[in-house]
């Protein structure tokens, strides 16, 4: 067990340099700092004495530890193109994009699960071939096509809903919410179901086949003979066993969330992070783009570092495998 | 008739499955219309003396105010929209299947010699993929964008967006393949004919693209279809980004970028029609990668 744990540590701590490494070259190898630093009024002597006193000529390793140690201390450089330190201009971004993405999960949770569990029962029931039915749609329309839908109905044609931005926020020490405001919670609708409608469809079709699997089990089918009831049979034995993939499925939405939600905020303009990114991209703001770059890769190793834990404190078979 | 069908158990059951024959119908039609784009097309979208602002605007034929030499209507450049669209599917279908080629080259080749070697080789190709797919798709696409947007001089960028976006998009989906191509590998490496092939000496790259291959093109045919439709969907989110390709040279992505502009001025055909577009031909061709999978995995049966 404590074997499993640091191996996996290690693991992530490998993910994490490489990925580290990759922004670091990011910002090494495309585009010159100096001149991106520097304007044109700036002489080459200059220029070099720069150079020089960052350290870039230094040799590659020792840049990129020094990289690394900064990064770790939090000191992650200034973006090209507003100047600020670009640590300031993501922690601004953070909380925007966790809400929406934590409020998009739990949408696609509480509908795919059950969606799933009941279209598995019911294989040949009208409501599951509607269900699938639909959800194939689900799968094959674009995140931003959704968003431009819901805007249209609820924005446009109802005028129910915002379509854009934040609404009222409440401040919480360094954490900007809109969680605690009415307008908070309009604005958030919209982009949050837009961004769960795709993670739905996954959760569900997965749920589906995971429990298809269960049911056709032989521990299953001999609880079946035994007599237990059918209720109890579904929920307590079979579903309790497709729990595991679930806590995976957790795991990997949880990336999806965050890539889409830069789709999503695209569209909404939700100032969160994955807009930050966009307009880094179209600035070529390299320190932007890295920076961005290893905070969702933490974000990724650390879920997935938990959903493993969670494995072998949920699935007993593990434990043992590991005893063996 | 009925004999050979059965034969053919595929066909079979494709003759059986009104879906699936809708979403090949549907998936059809729209390659056959966005490969002979020049001829059925009213207007070239790319030449600006083709189409002329006066026409600007139009709805399709049947509202009122319609010109009916435009059936679908035109945007607010005076482009007929059938033909934008013909093009704009041409230009998404061309970018799709090119990058799905180059994934699937790099793919499959590095899956096979992964299966095929194991140890090392496999597990350094695998640790790749492994963290190339903690991130998503559209991530990894935005990235490869954005270095290019870096390395690249200003002066050629233009001319070499599509190339970008074409190889942003394989670079992203290359893992499917190799995952599925190394594990089928790995069963097939167990199977007698493999291990009389290496015993008789024959070459590597023989043994892998000779007998391997053919034998694993089954999972390898459903990957393809399925990331098509994710080729193409990334294709159009870039674009829609506006990342992806410039407004002169619209993409589906585009089109309905475009057509953003006009949701709150009525002038709905603009961005409808091609959205309702580029759903039809991704629900048909993930339609027929679900009736493929089903095929292939009879247990799902």
């Amino acid at each position: 067990m404590v074997y499993f744990i640091v191996k996996r540590m290690i693991q992530s701590v490998f993910v994490m340099l490489a990925v580290a490494f990759l922004a670091f070259s990011l910002f090494r190898f495309v585009g010159d700092p100096i001149t991106q630093m520097t304007g044109v009024e700036t002489s080459v002597v200059d220029q070099e004495r720069l150079r020089e006193e960052l350290g870039l000529n230094d040799p590659f390793v020792s840049q990129f530890i020094r990289f690394t140690g900064d990064m770790l201390q939090g000191d992650f450089g200034y973006s090209y193109r507003t100047r600020q330190p670009v640590a300031d201009m993501i922690t601004e971004r953070v909380p925007a994009t966790l809400e929406l993405g934590v409020v998009a999960l739990i949408i696609s949770l509480l509908v795919g699960v059950p969606a799933g569990v009941y279209t598995a029962l019911k294989p040949r029931g009208i409501w599951t071939q509607t269900i699938l039915m639909t959800t194939l749609v689900g799968v094959s329309v674009p995140t931003f096509v959704i968003g431009i839908m819901l805007i249209f109905l609820f924005g446009v044609q109802l005028g129910w809903l915002p379509t854009f931005g934040r609404g009222g926020t409440v401040q919480i020490g360094n954490w900007e919410s809109s969680l605690f405001t009415f307008s908070g919670w309009r604005a958030l609708l919209l982009p949050a179901i837009t961004l769960g409608v795709y993670q739905l469809t996954l959760t569900m079709r997965l749920v589906r086949a995971e429990m298809m699997e269960v049911m056709r089990s032989d521990y299953i089918r001999f609880a079946m003979a035994r007599g237990v009831p059918m209720r109890k049979l579904h929920y307590k034995h079979a579903m309790v066993n497709t729990m595991v993939p679930v806590i995976t499925i957790i795991g990997l939405q949880f990336g999806g969330v965050i890539a889409f939600s830069i789709v999503t905020e695209s569209v909404f303009q939700w100032p969160g992070m994955g807009l930050l990114f966009l307009e880094s991209i179209r600035f070529v703001d390299i320190p932007v783009m890295g920076v961005y770059l290893v905070v969702i890769a933490f974000f990724f190793v650390l879920v997935n570092l938990v959903v493993d834990l969670l494995y072998v404190a949920i699935d007993p078979r593990l434990r043992l495998r590991e005893l063996e | 008739m009925i004999a050979f069908l059965k034969k053919y158990e595929g066909l079979w059951l494709f003759v059986h499955s009104p879906s699936a024959i809708v979403a090949a119908m549907v998936a059809t039609l729209i390659i056959l219309g966005a490969i002979f784009a020049s001829w059925i097309a009213l207007v070239n979208p790319y030449d600006l003396a083709s189409f002329s602002l006066f026409d600007g605007l139009l709805p399709p034929v049947w509202q009122d105010g319609a010109n009916p030499k435009y059936l679908l209507g035109t945007d607010d450049q005076g482009r007929d929209m059938i033909s934008a669209i013909l093009y704009g599917a041409r230009l998404s279908l061309i970018i799709g299947l090119s990058a799905l080629t180059i994934a699937a080259v790099i793919g499959v080749g590095l899956g096979l010699a992964a299966g095929y070697y194991g140890g090392r080789f496999d597990a350094v190709v695998m640790r790749i993929a492994d963290v190339q797919l903690a991130l998503p798709a559209i991530l990894t696409a935005l990235l490869i964008d954005g270095i290019a947007r870096g390395i690249l001089p200003a002066a050629i960028q233009q001319d070499l967006r599509v190339a970008v976006l074409t190889l942003a998009i394989a670079l992203s989906l290359w893992v499917n393949f190799a995952r599925t191509a190394r594990a089928t590998t790995f069963v097939q490496m167990n199977k007698e004919y493999v291990q009389a092939a290496i015993m008789m000496g024959q070459r590597p790259s023989r043994v892998m693209f000779v007998h391997i291959l053919p034998n694993i093109l089954g999972p390898l045919l459903v990957i393809m279809t399925v990331d098509l439709a994710s080729a193409i969907l990334l294709e159009a989110t870039l674009s829609f980004l506006g990342i992806g390709l410039p407004a002169d040279s619209p993409s589906l992505g585009t089109l309905i970028r475009i057509g953003m502009q006009f949701m709150l001025s009525g002038e709905w055909w603009i961005l409808w029609i091609p959205t309702l577009f580029l759903i039809a031909l991704v629900v048909s061709i993930n339609i027929l990668g679900d009736f493929l999978r089903d095929i292939f995995n009879p247990r799902l049966r």
